[in-house]
């Protein structure tokens, strides 16, 4: 352990900044108009989306947007995701955690188990709302598949937005109670007392270089 | 096509109730198959009073023109080719909107009052209020409502609802030249209906039946078949219903739980914060213990 606690190190580069930002922003668009699609209660939300058409029309583009910017920054964060033997201790200890009793989980690396699990999560969350989006999609693609297959598609794509809502909200509000992961993903760095505190083995390991 | 009234008693999407106190009659187009003689008069109809025109096509080797419905074709004579008794016959279907009682293309739409349903029954698109999903296109149980290319709306058969409140009947009934086609109350119709299989049953026709599937709570468009034994044969389903699966994704219920779940998580979310505080790295000096 060198350096003063006070010192900066990069934990997001900043390719992993934007492309988080970007993600954030397509999933919030395609959040609140899957939302004002799926029950008339929140349909008024579609008034601030573009208007009813547009916001249809734009939905499956932004889902483009959304797999083309989430997958090869998924490739990025994948050897920092890795399922390592620690991680399941983590798991076991995770109420523990979650009340602040510093339970002896072991060196965490760059990312915790419960950020694995949440990555995990997603990339083939992501991939299955596009597919069942593909079938949906009018005009040009939802044609050729029987309404049977789209109204099976349709619900499987409802309980996918539905998982990945659960999984967003968890990871959004651990940023919030984690302080200085948002300013982390805002500027790029951590304290080294942070890095120390939260992810010891990568600030180890990576000295602070390791911003990926 | 017609707007907002006091008859409407069904939208799709709303979240408030339509005005209910008003009741019209129940009305129903009855189609008898046996008495057509495939003249598509019906279908000239319907695009002079609607003022539709379907792209010309190519002659496809069988006598249905155009070859599909359409958002310019809003019905369709199909004649199905089938070899009963060793002669080659048409079953000819007049197809369109049937008018569901329980309409899956309302139940599918997420755009409020896209589909309206009126007191007498009829089914209509809104389309001035249609956002182009084609949820109703998947929701139909008869593959009946087209999405047009031009402008993202969907089309169909309205059953000339605008002529139908200033008390006329359908185009379509109109031009028909052998009474193939009425229009009237649904208990007329219905009763018209027995009539009529009382004596296809005389005419050798033991399987004849009315066509009035339950599984959609009914339709308003009953028609006569033949060979009611085989619906399928004509192009009709033989137990059309809005079925599990979209009875599930549309649901009332399936949007309360998925509300729910949001909320719980936000609930979840301020209820720990409040309880336990942000996760804070420890004063130097205090760091024994590591997450």
């Amino acid at each position: 352990m060198s350096g003063s606690g006070k010192d900066l190190i990069l934990r997001h580069s900043n390719a992993s900044r934007i492309a988080h930002w970007a993600v954030a922003i397509v999933f919030i668009d395609l959040f609140l108009s899957g939302l004002a699609l799926f029950s008339p209660f929140f349909f008024w939300l579609s008034n601030v989306l573009g208007g009813g058409s547009l916001m249809r029309f734009l939905h499956p583009i932004a889902g483009v947007a959304l797999v083309v910017l989430f997958y090869p920054y998924a490739a990025m964060l994948m050897g920092d995701n890795r399922w390592l033997p620690n991680d399941s201790k983590w798991v076991k200890h995770m109420a523990a955690y979650m009340r602040k009793e510093h339970p002896d989980i072991g060196e965490t690396h760059k990312y915790n188990a419960g950020q694995k699990m949440m990555f995990w999560s997603m990339v083939p969350i992501i991939a299955v709302l596009a597919v069942t989006g593909v079938l949906l999609w009018q005009p040009w693609f939802a044609p050729h598949f029987s309404a049977g297959a789209r109204r099976a598609a349709g619900l499987i794509h409802a309980i996918c937005a539905f998982v990945m809502f659960v999984g967003i909200g968890i990871h959004v509000y651990a940023a919030l109670w984690t302080k200085g992961s948002i300013d982390a993903m805002i500027r790029g760095t951590v304290t080294r007392a942070w890095a120390r505190f939260h992810h010891p083995a990568w600030e180890r390991d990576a000295g602070g270089k390791g911003g990926r | 096509m017609a707007h907002t009234s006091l008859d409407v008693v069904n939208q799709s999407a709303r979240t408030s109730t339509p005005p209910q106190a008003r009741s019209t009659l129940e009305v129903a187009k009855l189609i008898d198959i046996s008495r057509c003689i495939g003249c598509k008069a019906c279908q000239s109809a319907c695009m002079e009073w609607n003022d539709l025109r379907d792209e010309v096509g190519v002659q496809e080797g069988f006598y249905t023109s155009p070859a599909d419905l359409s958002d310019q074709s809003w019905t369709l004579m199909r004649f199905n080719e089938e070899v009963i008794d060793g002669k080659l016959q048409w079953l000819i279907l007049k197809d369109g909107c049937l008018h569901c009682q329980d309409p899956g293309c309302l139940k599918a739409c997420p755009a409020p009052g896209a589909i309206v349903q009126y007191s007498n029954g009829i089914v209509d698109f809104q389309q001035d209020q249609c956002i182009g999903c084609g949820y109703c296109t998947a929701g139909c149980p008869f593959h009946i409502p087209r999405l047009s290319g031009k402008d993202a709306k969907v089309y169909k058969c309205t059953l000339c609802s605008d002529r139908v409140a200033v008390g006329l009947e359908p185009a379509c009934v109109k031009s028909c030249p052998t009474g193939a086609l009425h229009f009237g109350s649904k208990e007329d119709m219905l009763f018209e209906a027995e009539h009529r299989l009382v004596d296809l049953v005389e005419r050798g026709f033991a399987k004849a039946a009315v066509y009035d599937p339950r599984g959609v709570g009914g339709t308003h468009v009953v028609l006569v078949l033949p060979h009611g034994d085989r619906p399928e044969a004509y192009g009709l389903p033989a137990n059309p219903r809005v079925g599990p699966l979209l009875q599930v994704w549309r649901s009332g219920l399936a949007r309360a739980a998925g509300v729910a779940t949001m909320a719980a998580v936000l609930v979840a979310g301020v209820l720990h914060y409040m309880r336990h505080g942000p996760l804070e790295v420890p004063p130097e000096g205090d760091q024994g213990v590591k997450p």
